[in-house]
């Protein structure tokens, strides 16, 4: 009685903190509400799942409990009750990961119009590599990175002149305009995180990877990096501004012009590293 | 020290075999240290199982008092708290979960259940307890060397594994966790051919594989599976080792380390995760299908009720065995690996959660219209249903590739797979002890304690892993040892990381109440009888109680039936020994033993 | 992860073959006792090890084929400089070649109960097999002089991995192989002779054939046949 009763509270106490309580995500930022609509969707159908579960086991324990002179009731299997309840839950599970993998199409196809940024983690800071007017980032190597030249552009690429770098900074976005962000690392593995963008992708030693999206109301919001990535791992932070288009342009000039101050006297191409 | 010579021993089972040549120990030593026979093994693998348990036990401690009360306890710095969640996970998947399954559940089981006498292997068996042993002291050395142990988080992922960022990457400590690894898998390989031959090869007349009980199903797929499965992170643990110490670049991309550039290269580092998932998703089962198995009998027996859909659990079994070598990279979302992968991959792994289901369905339809005794093993195979359903749905989240991308290496990752790989098999560990304790000792466990013990294992198990499911919602990442400066994270959030801190240091303080009832009823315990909980099946049925080495006495058991005869109509008991010979409607009820 | 995959799908097919012979399908409930069914029921009389061997080259089996997957996967990447292969190794595939041979006559002549030449290839199969780790070490040696070391690429670790793995696989085969023959000079029962004798053959035959897929691989004759099969499917 007592146990069929705790299995009933742990099942209503379980929706009741999913319903009341103050820990949620965080308000979103991205257009990836595709990403929380299929949560949701999840948390429905899993939700009912778990209660029916559990409902159904808390009354068999109350209703064929032992009682003296009882006997359970021979019945091996029952074919029909399976192939059904086999069938539903397909169904059940096709419902979710249909509208999953439809989404992970968009989450993976990056629109044409999207500009493309860098994002660079290292041990332990990010930085980030704009493209200049010409909107496109230079060649990059690792072999390349130098105290003068921190992310290893390649500066013999005539792409690099007007890629603006912002090292251990803040990163700087136009709301409401795709962003292609191009991942790199030099050294371990790093994770790209935002809460509120709801997207993260990891960044790995020895090649690019990428992710996309929009960002749709203006603010800042935190950095994380999300994959250990050693003992700084927690101190890996960083700030995306998202600001309006003039504001975001006028932020652009005043780098731009302080960055090509400083690369004007172009040094020599590369050659401080060892092929 | 004892030469017994490896060769055959005979077919076991046969009819006309007259008896099987054991060892017969001569001395102290030989009877209880260096012992071949399977049910010492299965205790001594237990015992160091169990004491492994505690050390990460109180390692999980440590990093939950800095999750709870950050900056209080200053020796937990970040450095540390890195080395306790690296030696925690490890320690929990690998050296206790697998070891006490396989090496301890199996050990005992098997050979009983199916009506052996002993493994087909006895001094290979034994040499597998004594390596697992090297390996854990080889684990546990890490912790005094310079350095101390790896805190590269139980994944390893390179290169952050074997560089300077991380503790003990250029110290002793990732050396000593790859060695150990590998001697580890040396000593599973030994135990586990015989787990699967004996199965195979030495069943007793009459036992069919449609006749063992859900027990063996689940430990021998799970075996078979280990097998084959081990090698990868052996194959990853080899070249790690090459790129650590002699400085080849299988993992090593060409890398700038703090403004250095280091001498490699281009290797890949995604190249290690697929090997580590390859072995690192079987596993996940290698642990879930003992308990699966396990937990079915439990719940038959204690429900006096056969099991549902006894084929359908089977064909599940074999399903989720064959299917959890295919879903792999759904650890791998985020890692940068091909997207296109990610429809292969979700759907696997959202197919695999069919027979899972109906693993579950078959449970709960065996309660219904059973006779429930609501027995210490009972109540943890009921909390095992509610805990293994709450984390394998939340399984449906992560595993639905697009849903996990806000959620991977979040706090819900963390809760998802300390319910579903952590607590939920625990607790089927917890109640497969309370069940056999009597058979291995004579004595019963004592109830009330083990109500106790229970009550406040699984509600507050559940307090401490439900909730934190929302802290990873909210998007708090998983390895951090402080979260105090993040924009986003409300006060509340901190003062549940206290309560979640506060439930686990009484959680973990009530399994010292479980430790005394062990050796307690050691001597104290109410005698069991042969068969205390009147169960069906072979280990039940031994002429002594605990079954002396040979299992059997004189004759093996002969097998006449499923293992799951509960409340046949027409029988005068409630159930039918699998060694009781007659048509099921005999009414003699002479049982065995 | 190809050749894992394939490797276990073919363990696969082999494991739902036995499994289809099992009665997966019977209801067991329905059966009780029955003398008449106990005799179908009864196991093959198959040794134990000799299951227990087919097991642990399966175990072996993975564990190289994970290893070549890890290859085929590192091998992509543009760091990758193929390798020469010493043309000592034909040599030494030829005595892996001869020392199975021998242990498949020890087979036969165990069976027909021909001690002489049981302990003959019993001598022929080890002295063939150090010979053939003897020449791999000799290979070791020459590419190590012309400049293929360790660390330098991975093509040349990854050769050193594979034939260092597949020579302790040898070397422990070997361990067998003087137990075996202790076997053969003081018999004690000739059934287990007999088994010991057939267990190290099969293990010589599997390591063989470990053998020469890794050399089709480092030769790229791997490589022209997945291409051809690639070309017939499509």
């Amino acid at each position: 009685m007592a146990v069929a009763l705790i299995l009933v509270l742990v099942a209503v106490g379980s929706v009741v903190f999913h319903l009341v309580s103050p820990w949620w995500w965080t308000p979103i930022a991205s257009n990836w509400r595709y990403i929380d609509n299929t949560i949701i969707i999840t948390f429905w159908i899993t939700g009912a799942v778990f209660v029916a579960v559990i409902f159904f086991m808390a009354y068999c324990v109350y209703r064929f409990r032992h009682q003296a002179g009882r006997r359970a009731h021979y019945e091996p299997e029952n074919k029909r009750l399976e192939w059904w309840l086999t069938i539903v839950t397909g169904v059940g599970v096709a419902a979710m990961l249909a509208p999953g993998l439809f989404v992970w199409r968009q989450f993976i196809t990056v629109p044409e119009d999207a500009t493309d940024i860098e994002i660079f983690g290292q041990q332990w800071q990010w930085s980030f590599r704009l493209p200049g007017p010409d909107g496109q980032l230079a060649a990059s190597d690792a072999r390349l990175i130098s105290p003068d030249n921190p992310l290893g552009l390649n500066r013999e690429d005539p792409k690099s002149q007007d890629d603006i770098v912002i090292e251990g900074g803040e990163l700087h976005l136009p709301v409401n305009k795709p962003v292609k962000a191009l991942l790199r690392s030099p050294d371990v593995l790093h994770d790209f995180y935002v809460p509120e963008f709801r997207a993260k992708m990891d960044l790995v030693p020895g090649q690019i990877s990428y992710i996309w999206f929009t960002p749709i109301r203006t603010g800042t919001f935190e950095i994380l990096c999300a994959e250990l990535c050693g003992v700084g791992h927690p101190q890996m932070r960083g700030k995306v501004i998202v600001q309006e288009e003039s504001e975001y342009q006028a932020w652009l000039q005043d780098k731009a012009s302080k960055s090509f101050a400083r690369l004007l006297p172009a040094p020599k191409t590369g050659a401080s590293m060892p092929d | 020290m004892v030469d017994v010579p490896l060769g055959p021993t005979g077919v076991i089972a046969a009819p006309d075999v007259e008896d099987v040549e054991l060892y017969h120990p001569h001395s102290w030593l030989t009877k209880y240290v260096f012992s071949q026979d399977a049910k010492v093994i299965a205790i001594q693998y237990s015992f160091v199982a169990l004491s492994v348990g505690l050390i990460a036990l109180v390692l999980s401690w440590l990093m939950r008092l800095q999750l709870g009360f950050p900056g209080v306890f200053s020796f937990i710095d970040a450095n540390a708290y890195y080395q306790f969640i690296t030696m925690h996970g490890m320690m929990m998947v690998v050296y206790v979960l697998t070891a006490l399954f396989l090496g301890g559940f199996g050990n005992y089981l098997i050979p009983l259940m199916v009506g052996a006498r002993d493994m087909v292997f006895p001094y290979v068996n034994m040499l597998s307890f004594w390596i697992y042993l090297l390996a854990v002291l080889i684990l546990v050395a890490s912790f005094f060397v310079p350095g101390g142990p790896t805190g590269a988080g139980w994944t390893l992922y390179p290169p952050q594994a074997i560089l300077s960022g991380t503790p003990g990457g250029q110290d002793w400590g990732i050396i000593l966790m790859l060695v150990s690894l590998m001697t580890f898998i040396i000593g599973f390989t030994m135990g586990g051919l015989n787990y699967v031959v004996t199965v195979l090869q030495a069943r007793a007349r009459g036992m069919t594989l449609m006749r063992m009980p859900l027990t063996v199903w689940g430990i021998f797929t799970a075996s078979f599976m280990a097998l084959l499965a081990f090698p990868a992170l052996f194959v990853g643990a080899v070249m790690m080792l090459f790129d650590r110490v002699l400085g080849t670049s299988f993992f090593m991309p060409v890398m700038v380390e703090m403004g250095q550039p280091l001498d490699r290269n281009g290797g890949s580092p995604l190249l290690f995760q697929h090997l580590f998932w390859f072995f690192g998703h079987p596993e996940v089962y290698i642990v879930a299908l003992p308990a699966f198995g396990i937990v079915s009998d439990l719940i038959s027996t204690h429900a006096r009720r056969n099991i549902f859909g006894y084929r359908m659990m089977v064909w599940a079994l074999l399903a989720i065995g064959a299917l959890s070598f295919i879903v792999w990279a759904h650890h791998m979302y985020v890692s940068g690996m091909n997207p296109y992968f990610g429809f292969f991959f979700a759907t696997t792994t959202l197919i695999i959660a069919v027979p899972t289901a109906i693993k579950v369905y078959n449970w709960i339809l065996t309660l219904w219209r059973g006779d429930i005794h609501l027995t210490v093993p009972m109540l943890f195979a009921l909390a095992f249903i509610v805990t293994f359903v709450n984390g394998g749905l939340t399984g449906l989240f992560l595993g639905n590739v697009v849903v996990d991308v806000p959620l991977s290496d979040t706090m819900f990752v963390v809760a998802h797979f300390h319910m579903v790989m952590g607590v939920a098999p625990i607790l089927v560990i917890f109640g497969a002890i309370y069940h056999w304790y009597p058979k291995v000792t004579g004595r019963m466990l004592n109830d009330p304690l083990g109500k106790l013990h229970f009550w406040v294992t699984f509600l507050g198990a559940y307090a401490i892993f439900f909730p934190m499911h929302y802290l990873g919602l909210m998007g708090i990442p998983r390895r951090y040892h402080d979260i105090a400066d993040m924009a986003f994270v409300p006060p509340s959030a901190h003062a549940l990381n206290a309560f979640i801190t506060i439930v686990a240091l009484i959680v973990g303080a009530t399994q010292l109440v479980f430790v005394f009832n062990l050796f307690w009823s050691l001597r104290h315990g109410k005698p069991a009888g042969g068969n205390p909980w009147r169960a069906t099946t072979l280990e039940w049925q031994t002429p002594e109680t605990p079954p002396p080495h040979g299992n059997w006495g004189k004759d093996l058991p002969v097998v006449y039936r499923w293992a799951y005869d509960y409340s046949v109509p027409g029988a005068d008991q409630d159930f039918l020994a699998q060694s009781q010979p007659g048509p099921t409607r005999a009414g003699s009820g002479s049982i065995h033993g | 992860m190809g050749s894992i995959l394939f490797f276990l799908s073919i363990l696969a097919i082999i494991g739902t073959w036995w499994l289809s012979r099992q009665g997966l399908a019977s209801k067991p409930w329905l059966e009780p006792s029955a003398a008449g069914t106990l005799q179908d029921l009864e196991p093959e009389p198959v040794a134990p090890a000799k299951v227990g061997l087919g097991v642990l080259l399966a175990v072996i089996g993975s564990f190289f084929a994970l290893f070549i997957s890890a290859y085929a996967m590192r091998m992509q990447l543009p760091d990758w400089r193929t390798m020469p292969i010493p043309s000592i190794l034909w040599l030494n595939t030829a005595m892996l070649v001869a020392s199975s041979l021998a242990l498949h006559g020890a087979k036969v002549a165990v069976r027909r109960g021909e001690t002489g030449e049981l302990k003959f290839t019993l001598i022929a199969a080890g002295v063939s097999a150090l010979a053939f780790l003897s020449g791999q070490l000799v290979a070791w040696q020459q590419l190590a002089q012309e400049g293929y070391r360790l660390t330098i690429n991975p093509a040349n670790d990854f050769f050193y991995i594979l034939t260092g793995a597949h020579g302790l696989h040898v070397l422990g085969g070997l361990v067998a192989l003087v137990r075996t023959s202790e076997k053969a000079w003081h018999p004690t029962s000739t059934d287990r002779l007999r088994l010991s004798v057939e267990l190290c053959a099969t293990y010589w035959h599997f390591l063989l054939f470990v053998w020469l897929v890794l050399l089709s691989i480092w030769t790229g004759w791997a490589g022209d046949f997945i291409d051809i099969c690639r070309q017939l499917l499509t």
